[in-house]
């Protein structure tokens, strides 16, 4: 598809973002800008940053919009680039754009409805939909990732997490099922070892307080409450490092500063990442991330 | 071995002692997991198809395929025998691998064999093949624009739909991947 092809898409592309823009100025959220290239990127299992000279571009701007909550300010959002190594599909590129926001004294549940309440915003702007057969004004689904899995994989994550059976069941059995879904699904309690940012349930040790949007099957969203618990946030990035060594990847310094932040105190907040390629793949109907994209040679 | 980095749409693969042509890959990662590859692919020899997604860590065989170019020499009842040109070796290729490709086939017919553990499994001729109409009705005189086709036969028996226009005699190209008419090489 060539430029002039994608004239179309790319405009409402940008309708969209302004749509998006002007929904968090309503509801008193500041837009920021964090660094793109970063002094070391969040350690994550299987998240791998790409290297720019002595530093990383980011995969996320999670630690530093943290930051920046740590430091009083408290509904903030981003939507800029991101970059992960080796990810490249139809919906994947190595560079995509996220929108990531904020919310001190939110929930991870608060964000479910204010999830709901941006998807109707850009419904309303682009039509009304259904978009790629999803209403995005039907109150969305909730499942809990146990249910899920017990029901349709046979098997429960949260008594023994089995990492490669619950990537591979997530992906062959459960999303599949949750494509049928005429409106927004919403996964929620996943399991502590892949929510390594996020706080755990109280009352759920093994669950992490973190949900996932849906749309069409596809992986738009992901929202948590988060960690604030600075000793806790360190031994997970040690861990997560120690697995990264023995699996033979790259082990990125510990982000000292995010950390210090965290020590010093981060009032309770919810965050959430949402993919808008994706979403405006499901606007549009594309098949492939590089439709609703100017450029993806990279 | 291969590892998942090679994978492709086309890659022929190995699969329990099964030579196997992947006939659809697609990259998917969840947000927090782990990066997977999952994989439609087709049994060369039988046709059956197979689905299996693979982790990044995993290996996949590779299938012990050799294709040589060789041509073709005669039929030899259920077969049909070719011959690699530089070291005179002949090979006998059963009915059921050729399949239809038996109609279009002229001796000294330069072909690509594929051989999975020393048995040719598949054979792929030149795209065009020149055969004579040998019959067919006779066509509206000054008919040459319409898309209305007729059936016609070639020598061997083999049946092809070609324009009205065509008559006996006629020397045609046929496309060997489709068995279909492609144009007219020059009048009977």
């Amino acid at each position: 598809m060539n430029l002039r092809d994608k004239k179309q898409t790319l405009q409402l592309r940008a309708r969209v973002m302004a749509v998006v823009r002007a929904f968090f100025v309503a509801r008193d959220y500041v837009e920021v800008e964090t660094p793109l290239r970063v002094k070391t990127p969040a350690m994550e299992d299987h998240i791998h940053a790409e290297v720019s000279g002595d530093h990383w571009l980011r995969t996320s701007p999670e630690l530093h919009m943290k930051r920046m909550v740590c430091a009083g300010f408290e509904k903030i959002f981003q939507i800029g680039p991101c970059f992960r190594q080796g990810e490249r599909g139809h919906l994947h590129l190595p560079e995509y754009t996220m929108l990531e926001w904020y919310w001190t004294g939110g929930t991870s549940e608060g964000l479910i409805w204010e999830t709901r309440d941006l998807l109707h915003a850009v419904a309303g702007a682009v039509g009304g939909g259904p978009f790629t057969g999803v209403d995005f004004y039907a109150e969305p689904t909730i499942y809990t990732v146990q249910e899920l899995f017990v029901s349709l994989a046979g098997w429960d994550p949260l008594v023994e997490f089995d990492a490669d059976r619950f990537d591979l069941d997530l992906v062959e059995k459960v999303e599949p099922v949750l494509a049928k879904e005429q409106g927004p699904v919403v996964i929620k309690d996943f399991p502590g070892e892949r929510s390594a940012l996020a706080r755990m349930r109280p009352e759920h040790p093994q669950a992490a307080d973190r949900w996932e949007l849906y749309l069409g099957g596809v992986e738009v969203a992901n929202a948590y409450t988060e960690l604030t618990d600075a000793v806790e946030q360190r031994k997970r990035f040690e861990a997560c490092g120690k697995n990264r060594r023995e699996r033979g990847q790259e082990v990125y310094p510990l982000d000292e500063a995010f950390l210090l932040a965290l020590e010093a105190g981060m009032p309770d907040c919810a965050g959430i990442a949402l993919g808008m390629d994706r979403l405006l793949m499901l606007i549009t109907g594309a098949e492939h991330l590089s439709e609703v994209v100017a450029f993806s040679e990279g | 071995m291969y590892s998942t980095s090679d994978l492709r749409k086309g890659l022929k693969i190995e699969i329990d002692g099964q030579p196997y042509v992947i006939t659809d890959f697609q990259f998917v990662k969840p947000g927090k997991g782990q990066a997977l590859y999952r994989c439609k692919m087709k049994n060369i020899l039988t046709g059956t198809g197979l689905e299996r997604t693979y982790r990044s860590t995993e290996k996949v065989g590779k299938p012990d395929l050799m294709q040589k170019d060789m041509s073709y020499s005669y039929p030899d009842g259920d077969h049909f025998v070719f011959m690699d040109d530089t070291t005179f070796e002949q090979v006998t290729v059963d009915v059921d691998v050729i399949g239809d490709l038996k109609y279009f086939l002229i001796e000294e017919m330069p072909c690509k064999v594929l051989f999975f553990n020393d048995t040719p499994i598949d054979v792929e001729l030149p795209v065009f093949v020149e055969k004579t109409i040998t019959e067919t009705e006779p066509g509206a005189r000054g008919d040459t624009a319409t898309n209305v086709m007729k059936p016609a036969k070639i020598d061997n028996g083999f049946e092809i739909q070609v324009p009205l226009f065509i008559n006996e005699g006629d020397l045609v190209r046929i496309d060997t991947r489709t068995g279909e008419y492609t144009d007219r090489v020059n009048k009977g």
